[in-house]
């Protein structure tokens, strides 16, 4: 299922010589700490953005989706609305598209609301709890689905990075990987929880 | 005592009763009860002691008589002619006619079947043991007491008789196998569990003839030396579960059970134990695990029964109409019964014939005759002209058999060439309101539920199959559901437990097969092909597609 | 490992010739021969039940598929115990059990020490492709030192079994059937108030997940029962069970 051909492999070979592989990172229901790792990655990423052009992320400026890249790193759970959107129209500019970390993967953290339904934690967040106004928001903040659930439940993935969250080292590996147009084997370097 | 003893005894109680010239026998098995065939048998009873002909005619409750959906039943003397229907304002009528000449019956429901294991049900009254005796009830044991354990094997081998619970297991093998642990304590189980939703053919055995089920297990005793038996019968079953404890009664007190059965040192007790119900104690080392007090799940075989069962003894078990056979083929021999049927599937098998036909009731054929004549001669064809779509034969753990394979033969395997299996006798038609998947959810509802959750293919793939099947009904299905149906299924039957799981996915996997089709409009145009399944469009939930 | 008057069988796995004695089975001989089955329901000491589905092997000549560890030896078998079609199989089975429950690793008190979690990464599995069911559990922690999830239960029974089997108290079985079974203390009191219960702590022991856990303790901390080195809590378990055997 989440095979990809060698095809649509990351190619840096010398046709492509000049062009960087174009790569994005996105953000759905998670804690950021994935993209903390990533940032982990410390000196190392200064050698990747040679060869990578980060061009949609949380983490630069770019406020519009590219029309193509060649991967995308996605944190977090599929939660609402405007993640599902989100996530479709990734998928869609997307050539590899890749699980980063336990959210995206299992729905992990945001899950655990899943069993009590979505009104008993609403009103647990907003009212029981509440400090200020006890109001359930409505328009500001998105519908809540009934159920977090993990990214492959609404678009393909192709790789899936365990981890809460992934170690540097592990996202340095898949990217070197990617990089040398290999898809690699990734329950090697990392797992669920680590 | 021999057989004339018997027979004697018998007649003494036959004459203490004031039976009159002619009987009209009155169906009380539990389907024409519910139709209150009591107040028919009580009426006749008024009327007939107002005329005061009881020396004339006289009523007589009897099992069934197969046509269920036509009750309460009634017939005469020796069944020629049921007359169906009947009212307790037609009691004059059916006593005029006891008195005349009954008609002999031509209908083809009767006509078709041929009655081995229901011979007796529908002419002698389940709860007296002398009208048995009278129609040869335990001579086959008597003449068994005189033959060596092997010899009796031997018999029941070569008449090739299959077990009837399902599987198919070949009788005289397993008795084989039983019978060599050697010389030490060892039981014998009757399977009266019956837990295929729309079954009623050992219910209807035991109450229409519970002496031939005990007889069967008698021999079956002997031949393969053991002493203590049970009968393991669900509690929905009341009227079953008292007639059997009357028969076990009247035996023990005849003397065809109990201790020094025919004045030999052959000696056999049977007690009956009662289930909850639950569908997966019918799979036998479940069963065996209830009897034991603990809870009903099934473990691994090998080791089977027949070397550890019930408290870890050999154990002979087998199901209900396995053991109505057996008195017949002793009486008659293994070579009478090898003759009827086809070359691997040997006798007759009771069906419960059931859904969208004309004659929905009871039915006893002898293996080999085709579906088509099933369904159309013997079920009398589809009601209101409608077309008929397919044949569900073995419940839950059986497929759906199309009509282009109508002219096959009933036997076991062309059944499970077909993707299905002659299980153990529900048989169930659908005409084309019935939508195939929804067939497919309905039995996956039902295994789920009955999952005793001891393996994890079955405890959980049975609730990913019925989910994916709920989404296809209601119009959130992918094809790429389709194709994990497919993967789904083949994991649950090849790595479950026991045979619960292991045929589970086989009412998805025969729609898939044979009407592919029909998931595909389904998941494509979103449409019913039916008209069954009502799709949940965005509008109605108002929630997005996203439904998972 | 031959010992006097039992039968010794030769016999193949994964085409290495090996012997066993005839009262083992496969998945015994199989760890004698360093050959590694994926198991989860058995547990060295306590009675097999054939449950978890993970040790299926291929057999030559039978056409179904059969659990290492209740299956016997015999002369002359060809066993296969990891071919691609098992290594699928397994993978799903392990799919399965996740999306049945509410397995949270990332916050789990067992993370790192989880036979399930383990077993995923051992035999690769890298997402579960099922749909979450997501059930709702409570969770007991009415026991002063310990405290049963039923959110992160996989039904292997070990707790059932070492409770009855060897420290005889038999405080735990399983209430219900289908997805609906869960493991209950006495008859479905809470674990605090049970009547039979030692506290010997011999069901968090064995344990392959974090649906029993001691308190106030978690994955790292060294004193954490048996747990952490179930290996060496392996040998107790026989040494108890063979004790139990002669005595009956
Ligand atoms: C889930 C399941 C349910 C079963 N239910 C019944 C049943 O209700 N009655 C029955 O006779 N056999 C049932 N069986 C088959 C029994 O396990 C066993 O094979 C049978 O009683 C043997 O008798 P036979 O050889 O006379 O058929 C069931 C098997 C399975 C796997
Ligand atoms: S296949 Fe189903 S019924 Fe049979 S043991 Fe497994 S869970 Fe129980
Ligand atoms: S270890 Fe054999 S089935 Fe679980």
């Amino acid at each position: 299922m989440s095979k990809v051909s060698e095809d649509i492999a990351l190619n840096t070979g010398s046709d492509t010589n000049s062009a960087k592989v174009k790569a994005a990172t996105v953000w759905l229901d998670g804690c950021s700490g994935c993209h903390m790792s990533f940032l982990d990655m410390d000196e190392r990423i200064v050698e990747l953005l040679e060869k990578i052009d980060l061009l949609y992320s949380p983490l630069v400026d770019h406020k519009e989706f590219p029309d193509m890249v060649d991967v995308t790193l996605v944190e977090g759970a599929v939660s609402s609305h405007e993640d599902l959107e989100k996530i479709r129209k990734v998928r869609a500019h997307t050539k590899i598209l890749v699980s980063l970390g336990d959210c995206a993967i299992t729905a992990n953290v945001p899950s655990m609301r899943n069993p009590f339904g979505v009104e008993a934690i609403m009103k647990h967040a907003y009212i029981d709890t509440a400090v200020t106004k006890d109001v359930i928001p409505n328009e500001v903040v998105p519908e809540l689905f009934e159920y977090s659930r993990p990214v492959h439940n609404f678009v393909k993935v192709d790789l899936f990075l365990q981890g809460c969250p992934p170690p540097a080292d592990a996202i340095h590996f898949l990217l070197t990987e990617l990089l040398e147009g290999r898809m690699p084997d990734l329950t090697k370097v990392s797992r669920l929880g680590k | 005592m021999i057989i004339e003893e018997l027979i004697e005894y018998a007649q003494k109680l036959h004459l203490r009763e004031k039976t009159g010239k002619h009987e009209v026998k009155v169906c009380s098995a539990a389907g024409c009860l519910s139709l209150k065939s009591e107040a028919v048998a009580d009426e006749l009873r008024k009327k007939i002691a107002e005329l005061g002909i009881e020396e004339e005619v006289s009523v007589k409750p009897v099992g069934c008589l197969g046509l269920c959906s036509k009750g309460p039943l009634v017939t005469i003397d020796s069944g020629n002619r049921v007359y169906q229907n009947v009212k307790p304002e037609d009691a004059n009528l059916i006593i005029e006619k006891a008195k005349t000449d009954p008609q002999s019956e031509t209908d083809k429901f009767f006509t078709r079947q041929q009655k081995i294991v229901l011979e007796n049900s529908g002419q002698v009254d389940p709860e007296k043991i002398h009208d048995y005796i009278l129609r040869d009830g335990y001579k086959a044991l008597h003449d068994v007491l005189e033959m060596t354990p092997q010899e009796v094997i031997d018999e029941v081998t070569i008449s090739g008789l299959r077990g009837r619970g399902g599987a198919g297991y070949p009788t005289g093998l397993k008795w084989n196998t039983v019978a060599k642990t050697g010389n030490i304590k060892k039981y014998v189980i009757c399977n009266a569990d019956e837990g295929d939703p729309g079954a009623f053919m050992d219910r209807s055995l035991l109450e229409g003839d519970p002496h031939r089920v005990l007889e069967g297990m008698a021999i079956a005793a002997y031949a393969v030396g053991a002493d203590e038996g049970y009968v393991y019968c669900r509690a929905e079953y009341p009227l079953a579960i008292k007639r059997l404890k009357n028969a076990v009664k009247q035996a023990e007190r005849a003397g065809v059970l109990g201790k020094n059965i025919f004045g030999t040192t052959f000696s056999f007790t049977v007690d009956l134990r009662i289930g909850a119900g639950a569908f997966v104690c019918g799979e036998e080392t479940a069963l065996i695990a209830s009897i034991e007090g603990k809870r009903g799940q099934p473990r691994p075989r090998p080791p089977y029964p027949a070397e550890v069962g019930l408290w870890g003894s050999p154990t002979l078990i087998n199901n209900v109409e396995t053991y109505g056979n057996i008195a017949p083929i002793l009486r008659n021999g293994g070579e009478w019964y090898a003759a009827i049927g086809t070359e691997k599937s040997k006798g007759t098998k009771v069906f419960a014939l059931a859904g969208k036909i004309v004659n929905t009731g009871l039915i006893e054929i002898p293996m080999g005759i085709s579906l088509r004549e099933v369904i159309y001669d013997i079920g009398g064809g589809i009601p209101d002209g409608k077309k008929f779509k397919a044949v569900q034969t073995g419940g839950p753990s059986g497929g759906c058999i199309p009509e282009q394979f109508l002219d096959k033969p009933v036997d076991y395997e062309s059944l499970s060439e077909l993707g299905s299996i002659m299980g153990s006798g529900g048989m169930i038609i659908m005409d084309e309101t019935s939508c195939m998947v929804d067939v497919a959810k309905y039995f996956l509802d039902f295994t789920k539920d009955e999952s005793c959750g001891k393996c994890v293919p079955c405890r959980v793939g049975t609730v990913q199959l019925y989910n994916i099947l709920d989404r296809i009904t209601k119009g959130t299905g992918t094809m790429e559901d389709l194709d994990e149906l497919d993967d789904l299924c083949d994991l649950v039957k090849n790595t479950s437990l026991c045979g619960l799981g292991q045929a589970a996915p086989n009412p998805v996997l025969s729609t898939i097969q044979y009407f592919r089709d029909e998931y595909i409009a389904h998941i494509v145009d979103k449409k019913c092909p039916a008209g069954v399944c009502k799709f949940h469009t965005h509008a109605e939930t108002g929630k997005s597609e996203v439904i998972i | 490992m031959v010992t006097t008057g039992k039968k010794v069988k030769t016999f193949i796995i994964d085409g290495k010739d090996v012997s066993g004695t005839e009262d083992q089975t496969v998945i015994e001989v199989c760890r004698e021969n360093n050959i590694e089955i994926p198991t989860l329901c058995h547990l060295e000491g306590l009675a097999e039940v054939g449950a978890c589905r993970l040790c299926l092997v291929e057999i030559k000549g039978s056409n179904k598929l059969l659990p290492a560890c209740v299956t016997k030896v015999h002369e002359g078998m060809e066993v296969i115990t990891a071919s691609e079609g098992l290594k699928k199989y397994r993978i799903k089975i392990l799919e399965l059990f996740f999306s049945e429950r509410n397995h949270i690793c990332s916050v789990c008190v067992s993370n790192g020490i989880c036979e399930l979690q383990n077993l995923a990464q051992r035999l690769g599995m890298t997402h579960v492709h099922y749909p979450y069911l997501f059930p709702k559990f409570d969770v007991d922690a009415s026991h002063e030192r310990f405290v049963l999830d039923n959110n992160r239960c996989i039904l292997c029974t070990r707790c059932v079994r070492v409770c009855d089997e060897i420290e005889g108290a038999h405080t735990w079985d399983i209430m219900g059937r289908g997805i609906e079974s869960m493991v209950i203390t006495d008859l479905n009191k809470p674990w605090g108030e049970s009547e039979s219960c030692t506290s010997c702590g011999k069901c968090v022991a064995v344990c392959p997940t974090g649906a029993l856990v001691e308190k106030y303790k978690n994955a790292v901390d060294k004193s954490f029962m048996y747990k952490k080195d179930k290996l060496k809590f392996l040998p107790y378990l026989t040494t108890m069970r063979e004790v139990k055997n002669e005595q009956s």
